[in-house]
């Protein structure tokens, strides 16, 4: 059982492994500083498919194979899968795993899905539900555009606060059973939280506030501190997000800058690539994850780290109506190999 | 040959306008371009647009204020004409070819082209 | 987390990235600029060929109007107007943009609601508040004219 050290901060008693991760993105994320880290870049952006909806459902189930197939197993050994993605009615999702027939959930929390779904899969396993859970996200750059902005070819200007939505997707394949991969030891269950952003143009601002309260109920719930970890990694805070994340957590009392790394900063080069304050989305941090950091914790280059994916929990809707965006933050600690 | 100079002049003045709104305000697109239809009616009705267009030709017609103008327009010479009735009619009736030709021209691109990634 | 929604938008304030301005306001000047200029020069030729002040004017937009979708259905469009900002947006190509671009993105939903329902999603409220602004305009001439008479 899951000791609840904090109101939502949990610590796993027994060990639920990341045994297999892949990571799958879109030609412009390919081309990136991070290129070289995904296990496929398609350079067809519809891939090989009708409508930028299909792509991205088509996008997150190669990424799912793939993981499985890393991992060594197949979907009917799946004892359950956990996904989300930001297209209403979550439909990259369930049409990307509409043919698999594993029990799923589905789940809801913008950029912050692949963190989310890592967490209640590793509680589930943790908690007996089966032996193998796998957790996948994905986001797609026309998708989100298509549903949150403007048409693709709209000639509009981007503000420099925007981010730019990644296509790419994450998965992972946990199981309790395996030895030699990161083992997830802790979860961070993240608090609704909204200081009054309402710039949908500026999504960074409006998470940071919900990824510093994650963290530094964290810190204060396990006792830690930043210097414990080797990495502390946000999803998609961007370049703006992530120095309001710095700014706040310091007010806190605690010094993470020299730890710190944001997927969405990673992800592009944002002066040669035109992309602003970064990369968002829930590839962004998803994939980043599967194809940088787990790699890297395999391999005991990082022995500890945090990673906390931030969601902008925002509806096109409600921001006409004049509503700010709230943000959330779910956090999981990742370590290398055993106590 | 001063008339393209002026035509230039006015139309980038018009639009740097826009660009102030664009960098300077939360102003949405769809928002400053509505506000500028309407700006042409009200400038049109004052009777200040007609002169800008005597003397900048394109750059004052170009731009969507001109747009604006054009409605108004059409609704001052169909209310002379028509009366009541020229007040429903007139605007669409003088924006009628732009209007006609956006919407066909979309239909037409929508059947041939695919939407393509940036 | 005791940071006021207030201090927490000073602290915003005080990291946002600026606009560029300085080179964004100067790239619209031009651009749009040009844009016009295309137009009188069309709008001369037609005249010079004969055509009524009134009819070239209107066959300057249609042709302003073609061009305009002619490039977003290429994907040039946007890739111009991310540099030129309001110089782009704020001509009558700007509209046709907008009006091409909606209903290329929602053809994959079909004809009728895709397409049909959705092409004036950006460009409706021009023609909604220009036609509203104009009849507006036309009351307080019809008014006007009643007490004069």
């Amino acid at each position: 059982m899951a000791q609840a050290l904090a109101r939502g901060v949990l610590r796993l008693e027994r060990p639920v492994y990341a045994a297999g991760y892949a990571a799958v993105a879109g030609k412009k994320e390919g081309q990136g500083p991070m290129g070289k880290c995904f296990d496929r870049v398609e350079e067809d952006s519809h891939f090989g498919q009708e409508t930028w909806e299909q792509a991205e459902s088509r996008m997150q189930q190669e990424t799912i194979y793939l993981a499985m197939q890393k991992a060594g197993t197949k979907p009917e050994d799946t004892d359950l899968i956990l996904a989300g993605d930001l297209i209403n009615q979550c439909t990259s999702s369930t049409y990307s795993l509409r043919p698999f027939g594993i029990p799923f959930l589905g789940l809801f929390g913008a950029c912050s899905t692949m963190a989310e779904g890592l967490a209640i899969g590793s509680l589930l396993l943790e908690n007996g539900a089966g032996r193998r859970a796998a957790a996948a996200t994905s986001s797609h750059f026309s998708t989100a555009e298509r549903q949150f902005r403007y048409p693709l070819s709209y000639g509009g200007q981007r503000p420099p606060s925007a981010q730019w939505t990644c296509t790419a997707s994450g998965a992972v394949v946990l199981d309790r059973e395996t030895t030699d991969a990161p083992r997830i030891r802790g979860v961070c269950i993240g608090k609704i939280t909204d200081l009054g952003v309402c710039d949908a143009n500026n999504m960074g601002a409006a998470m940071a506030p919900a990824a510093a309260d994650t963290l530094t109920r964290w810190f204060q719930g396990t006792g830690t501190t930043p210097a414990e970890y080797d990495a502390i990694v946000t999803g998609d805070l961007g370049e703006i997000g992530g120095k309001l994340l710095l700014d706040l957590v310091m007010k806190q009392g605690y010094e993470i800058h020299p730890k710190y790394h944001d997927c969405g900063v990673l992800m592009f080069d944002g002066d040669r690539q035109d992309t602003h304050a970064g990369g968002s989305g829930c590839g962004c941090g998803g994939s980043l994850l599967c194809g940088h950091f787990l790699p890297r914790v395999k391999s005991g280059e990082i022995r500890r780290m945090l990673f906390m994916a931030t969601g902008a929990l925002m509806s096109p809707m409600l921001i006409q109506q004049g509503e700010s965006i709230p943000g959330i933050a779910h956090l999981i600690e990742i370590v290398c190999g055993e106590e | 040959m001063m008339e393209y100079v002026w035509a230039f002049l006015i139309g980038g003045a018009i639009c740097a306008v826009g660009q102030v709104l664009i960098d300077y305000t939360k102003l949405t697109p769809a928002r400053i371009l509505t506000g500028y239809v309407v700006a042409g009616v009200l400038l049109s009705g004052l009777g200040l647009y007609q002169p800008l267009i005597d003397f900048a030709g394109g750059g004052a017609t170009v731009p969507l204020t001109g747009f604006g103008h054009l409605l108004a327009e059409g609704i001052r010479k169909s209310v002379e004409e028509k009366g009541w009735l020229g007040v429903f009619s007139g605007g669409l009736t003088a924006s009628a070819a732009g209007i006609t030709a956006a919407m066909l021209f979309g239909l037409a691109a929508s059947a041939i082209f695919k939407p393509k990634d940036k | 987390m005791e940071i006021s929604p207030e201090l927490y938008q000073d602290m915003q304030d005080e990291i946002a990235p600026k606009s560029k301005s300085y080179i964004n306001i100067p790239m619209a000047f031009v651009s749009g600029g040009l844009i016009c200029l295309l137009g009188e020069c069309i709008l001369n030729l037609l005249t010079h060929f004969g055509l009524e002040q009134e009819a070239a004017s209107a066959w300057t937009s249609v042709t302003l109007v073609f061009l305009s979708a002619l490039l977003t259905g290429l994907g040039w469009y946007e890739r111009i107007a991310k540099h030129a900002g309001a110089g782009t947006l704020v001509p009558i190509t700007g509209f046709a943009n907008g009006v091409t671009s909606s209903a290329i993105e929602a053809r994959t939903e079909g004809w009728i609601l895709g397409v049909g329902a959705k092409i004036f999603t950006i460009a409706g409220p021009v023609i909604l508040y220009g036609t509203a602004a104009s009849v507006v305009y036309g009351l307080c001439l019809k008014l006007f004219q009643m007490f004069t008479a």
